[in-house]
């Protein structure tokens, strides 16, 4: 346990010494919000597009697979869902600017 | 009550169980006995539940998000079947993997067949059903769900239970069909499969009565769920409860309902309802709803005591800290408890004195006393999430 979290100050230092910079919405998300925020991707955007994003219920959302998708179009199904689908609309609890937050980690590849 | 883990590197390559108290030299029996899924370290716990403990920790099962449990009908062996195409047989007694193969890309359930003999799997990627033998793992049966319209691959397959007479029901996300797999005539190379098409948009998830019965398919394109009489499969699929599903102003769904635990008390049926904050309450003489419980949220998991005197109910998120238990006769919600964030499970005892409830959260399972609804026990787990205890062995329809 002591190794694990030792291993995620680790993790925590490479993104505030490289992610922050790149990400130009990070600096108006408070580093709290972005912990719930990955927890969110992770267990329950994961419920539906795997804890590994190697996809379920909803499709894959690897690096590989939204690359060289558009990224607002990526965005909007996060905040308007998409109708018919089981891809529910997160407006309610998410904001344009954290919706792109999780694209920018799926882009970087996440994982549990 | 709290035993001392020992800790084991969660990402060691090893099968290893590390055992939490030395490994019993008495003959034991395993009625008592259960797993917990520790999903992101893809690890089970092998629990009892005489003494409320952890006793092993079994490592090595892949990505097990998502993962379901069958047993053997000795109640020693666990088939935990994960996300990642893994299918595991674990050893309860010996706490440790007897056999590991991954039979597909991307699964999401199985089930035993009424003798025993043979493990179905419904897969998402490659679309389709493998079955196994369940004493080897070896591959009995491949058989690949219908393709999708644009043919570029094979419907996903959800739903998986076991039915009497050597069946195996699923349902078809993308096709829309219900399909009984019957592997009754053993003279036969290959089962025999009965396609029922055009049972509506969407199925996600199926559940069996508990007699055997009835299998009911939750659509997600639409209102209403799809049935079919198991006594009467000549009558085709039928739609029950149009109204039910997404209806009117129905709220994102951020969490699919499960049907498994469909309780059946008094000719009453308690339901998730999809994108409502309701447990629904439906007529089984008629198959329609006769009322709607208001809860604190969209619930997930909608199961009774195994005497059917109470539902308890979870939820998805953002409402999923919360546990709500509904008298069966009153229909009314008797208490609504917060046993921390992220409550993904729940397990009843056999006879339904206990409840074990995953809180993911917190690292935690929590037993609670379903008499006084006090919390009564806790034990550590990885993120814990599904809870199975062998007396599923013995239940049709899982
Ligand atoms: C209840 C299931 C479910 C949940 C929960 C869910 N999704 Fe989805 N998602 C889907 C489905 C299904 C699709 C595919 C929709 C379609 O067929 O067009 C999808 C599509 C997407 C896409 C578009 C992918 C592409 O290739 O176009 C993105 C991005 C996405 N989801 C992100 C998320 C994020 C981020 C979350 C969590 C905040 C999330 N999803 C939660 C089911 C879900």
């Amino acid at each position: 346990m002591r190794y694990l979290s030792k291993r995620k100050y680790a993790v925590i230092f490479l993104m505030a010494s490289f992610l922050f910079p790149l990400t130009s919405h990070a600096e108006s998300i408070s580093a709290e919000r972005q912990a719930t925020l990955k927890h969110l991707l992770i267990q329950d955007c994961g419920s539906c597009h795997g804890l590994r994003m190697k996809g379920g219920l909803g499709p894959a959302l690897t690096p590989g697979d939204i690359a060289d998708k558009p990224k607002e179009g990526l965005v909007a199904t996060i905040i308007h869902g998409r109708p018919g689908t089981a891809m529910p609309p997160w407006a309610a609890l998410l904001t344009d600017q954290e919706a792109t937050w999780l694209i920018d980690q799926l882009l970087q590849g996440v994982s549990p | 009550m709290r035993k001392r883990l020992c800790i084991t590197p969660l990402f060691a390559l090893a099968l290893s169980a590390c055992s939490l108290t030395s490994v019993q030299e008495e003959p034991r029996g395993t009625g008592d006995l259960g797993v917990v899924i520790e999903r992101a370290a893809g690890n089970v716990l092998i629990v009892e539940h005489t003494n409320n403990q952890a006793i092993a920790r079994v490592e090595g099962l892949g990505d097990l998000s998502h993962a379901s449990v069958v047993f053997s009908r000795d109640e020693r062996y666990a088939y935990v079947f994960g996300r990642d195409g893994g299918l595991t047989k674990v050893d309860l007694l010996k706490q440790r993997i007897d056999k590991r193969i991954i039979q597909g890309g991307n699964s999401i359930g199985g089930a035993i067949s009424q003798d025993g003999r043979l493990i179905a799997v419904g897969n998402y990627e490659p679309g389709g059903v493998k079955i196994f033998t369940a004493d080897t793992l070896e591959l009995v049966a491949d058989i690949p769900a219908t393709a999708i319209a644009d043919g570029s691959k094979n419907s996903r397959v959800v739903g998986m239970v076991d039915a009497p007479g050597q069946k195996f029901l699923v349902s078809l996300f993308d096709t829309g069909e219900i399909w009984i797999i019957d592997f009754s005539d053993s003279a036969a190379d290959a089962p025999t499969v009965s396609r029922f098409t055009d049972i509506g948009k969407q199925p996600y998830d199926s559940m069996l009565t508990p007699e055997g019965r009835y299998y009911i398919a939750g659509l997600f394109g639409e209102d209403g769920l799809a049935m079919l009489d198991l006594w009467n499969p000549e009558q085709g699929v039928t739609r029950i409860l149009d109204g039910y599903g997404k209806g009117n102003q129905a709220l994102p769904v951020y969490k699919m309902p499960h049907l498994e635990g469909w309780t059946v008390a008094d000719n009453q049926a308690f339901v998730p309802g999809v994108g409502h904050h309701q447990v629904l309450v439906i007529d089984t003489q008629t198959w329609q709803q006769s009322k709607a419980i208001e809860m604190v949220g969209q619930p997930v998991f909608v199961m009774a005591r195994p005497d059917a005197r109470q539902i308890w109910v979870n939820f998805a998120y953002p409402d999923n800290q919360y546990v709500q238990v509904i008298d069966s006769q009153t229909k009314e919600v008797i208490k609504t408890i917060e046993p921390g964030p992220g409550v993904l499970h729940m397990e009843f005892t056999p006879r339904g004195e206990h409840i074990w409830i995953s809180v993911r959260d917190r690292n935690e399972v929590q037993v609670w006393d379903t008499q006084t609804l006090e919390h009564l026990y806790t034990l550590e787990a990885d993120n814990p999430s599904g809870i199975f205890f062998t007396n599923r062995a013995h239940r049709i329809g899982l």
